[in-house]
């Protein structure tokens, strides 16, 4: 039989958004998929050695609050991070692995990463600050592996 | 008890962690060894299920026991 493929297209940088691609190419590959990710626009945050992925309530009136909490409250300096913070520690509490645990588990399984060359350009991003052993391409790059993929997914 | 050879305790992982450990556990045994698996996310039920019918490891046994999940995987 021959190797599945799985395509990912990861466009979303918040701890929340961080999740689906990571937990995505890691079961693909730990079920014998080829996998790669492409990473453009905020997506390319999820590359960064030092995460500090926040997570937003604004503009997301679906997420669980332990309380409810007014939308302009909300915007207070320090929310984000007060948030962020307690999103990170109910994970942990529930055994959810953090962004970094899967991204080295994906890395470990063989998935590329592929960090998109014009985001890393337009937002003049440093490769230094991104993890080791990813690859840089565009849309063709992606394409070459996408098109004969037997799943590709945009996140 | 049933007979394995190697035991993965998963117990307060949530998905996928649960299915990545013991795809990593299953890598350093020999063909035809049994490892067994607890885990206690609910969810690792279907997902074995699933996890052995798409790798082809056999899933001799899964059951549930005071809250916690045990599974037996034969590796291929």
């Amino acid at each position: 039989m021959d190797e599945k493929k799985l395509a990912i297209i990861a466009t979303k940088g918040s701890l929340d958004w961080a999740y689906p691609p990571f937990i995505l190419a890691s079961t693909a590959a730990a079920l014998g998929y080829e996998t790669q990710i492409f990473f453009t626009f905020y997506g390319l945050q999820l590359l960064r050695k030092n995460l500090n992925l926040q997570v937003s309530s604004l503009g997301n009136p679906a997420m669980p609050m332990p309380m409810p909490v007014p939308v302009f409250m909300q915007a207070l300096p320090g929310m984000q991070a007060f948030m962020s913070s307690m999103m990170k520690k109910t994970m942990k509490k529930k055994g959810v692995a953090s962004v970094e645990e899967l991204r080295s588990l994906c890395v470990e399984a063989e998935v590329k990463l592929i960090a998109c060359q014009m985001t890393v350009d337009l937002f003049e991003f440093n490769t230094a600050d991104f993890i080791s052993g990813i690859e840089y391409g565009g849309a063709a790059t992606f394409f070459e592996f996408a098109g004969q993929s037997d799943i590709c997914l945009y996140i | 008890m049933a007979h394995f050879d190697e035991e993965l305790d998963a117990s307060g992982l949530n998905c996928p962690l649960p299915i990545l450990r013991a795809k990593k556990a299953l890598g350093g045994m020999e063909s035809g060894k049994i490892l067994q698996i607890i885990a206690t996310d609910p969810g690792s039920v279907k997902d074995f299920d699933a996890f052995a019918r798409q790798t082809g490891n056999e899933l001799l046994s899964s059951k549930e026991e005071g809250g916690k999940y045990y599974f037996l995987i034969k590796k291929k």
